[in-house]
């Protein structure tokens, strides 16, 4: 007995078995039992992915080398760049929340971006690139360590905290990094993972 | 109704593939012939390891409100701040709204996801008042709104960052701080070894 793998989905909440069914752009498949989302319709996502994708290139690129904030106090200045936050931990000799630091706010967001535009270029040119499932699934994994709309809401909490004592200047970075966690926001609303997995060769045969 | 599980069938978790269970399968021996994944029924030792990781969060939770999360020396004077003293700061200073966030996001959160988490593997075990569609969406909704308690470790990152004028204003972290990372990224990775399929399990069982 075979059955029709590419037909049936299993909820990845509670593991009821759902028929695939094709669905109009825009449009959701969730379990009939839980209410997770199964799968979406999203129109043009390799697009569009592929465009936000750039742009957050860019943005990022913009964030990390530009001014980020500098503070004024007593006739003194004190800048600082995205990055400052997590040196500034490692300087005061700790070592674990710098890297937590530097991990969400910098270094995850900059491989979703890499990886992104990896998988995503050559699929857009009707290649396959090397490794694409194992990457795949590992910014999958990763997603949700990338915290830069947490580190966003810091920063404004840090400012109205500083706003009596002193006279904070925003930089060109901040405006970057807030543009950029939009446009990462709506690029993993019009990715839809199945663009990824439906290029990859499926064997009608039982797991190996 | 069928799930996969009682068909034998084997889902992946990263790109929905739907296998067979192969011949020989133990539980750890089977990977994804798209994605090449483990594959697992149920991911293993999900309660075991969730507890695992609630526990030393909530053991960690205790230092990570009891020491400052930060030092200010302003002008010679210096001040400690834990996460709760640095609430009350804010509603003295008359901001309410941010005293509000803060307070939500520091002390709200990582508590609600801990007791959401204690009670989803205690319902499992014990079987009390079933309400399985509620508990799954609760466990998606802590899965998610999480991260947003690590709001305080970068407010205090920026701060160290920014106020560094010698010998008039500076912001030292404390080990608050360090033990509170610590609990926001077991929490996180406690959400991620909860299966929530179990209590499903459950549920189809005692039909």
């Amino acid at each position: 007995m075979s059955l029709p793998t590419r037909s049936l989905i299993a909820c990845h909440d509670c593991d009821l078995l759902h028929r695939v069914r094709p669905l109009l752009d825009g449009q959701s498949a969730t379990c009939s039992r839980c209410g997770a989302v199964l799968y979406q319709q999203k129109r043009d996502s390799l697009d569009r992915t592929l465009m936000l994708t750039v742009t957050a290139f860019i943005l990022f690129i913009l964030a990390n080398t530009f001014p980020f904030m500098t503070l004024k106090i007593a006739g003194r200045e004190q800048g600082s760049t995205l990055i400052s936050g997590a040196i500034a931990f490692h300087e005061s000799g700790m070592w674990g929340l710098p890297v937590l630091v530097f991990l969400t706010s910098i270094l995850v967001p900059a491989v979703k971006i890499l990886g992104m535009l990896y998988i995503l270029l050559p699929l857009k040119f009707n290649r396959l690139p090397w490794k694409v499932g194992p990457l795949f699934r590992f910014l999958q994994t990763v997603t949700p360590w990338g915290m830069m709309e947490v580190y966003m809401l810091g920063v404004f909490v840090a400012l109205v905290k500083l706003a009596d004592l002193a006279t904070i200047v925003p930089g060109v970075a901040i405006y970057a990094f807030g543009a950029l966690i939009l446009i990462m926001a709506a690029a993993s609303t019009t990715l839809d993972p199945r663009v990824v997995w439906n290029r990859l060769q499926v064997p009608w045969r039982a797991v190996s | 109704m069928r799930t996969a599980a009682s068909a034998s069938l084997l889902s992946c978790h990263s790109c929905q593939f739907l296998g067979q269970v192969p011949r020989g399968y133990t539980g750890h021996n089977a990977s994804c012939p798209v994605c090449g994944a483990a594959m697992h029924q149920r991911k293993p030792n999900s309660i075991a390891r969730t507890w695992a990781l609630v526990l030393a969060a909530l053991i960690l939770y205790i230092p990570a409100n009891a020491f400052p999360v930060m030092t200010t020396t302003y002008v010679g004077k210096s001040q400690s701040d834990t996460i709760l003293s640095g609430v009350q700061y804010l509603i003295e200073s008359g901001m309410w709204p941010l005293a509000a966030i803060v307070f939500f996001a520091s002390v709200t959160v990582p508590v609600v996801k801990l007791v959401v988490l204690s009670y989803l593997l205690l319902s499992i075990q014990y079987r009390s008042h079933w309400r399985p569609k509620d508990t799954t969406r609760l466990n998606r909704l802590t899965e998610v709104v999480g991260r947003w308690s690590m709001v305080d470790i970068f407010v205090v990152a920026i701060l160290v960052a920014l106020v560094r004028i010698g010998n008039f204003a500076t912001i030292e972290p404390g080990i608050g701080a360090t033990a509170f990372g610590a609990v926001v990224v077991l929490t996180m990775f406690a959400a991620m070894t909860f299966d929530p399929r179990i209590i499903w399990d459950r549920v189809e069982s005692t039909r």
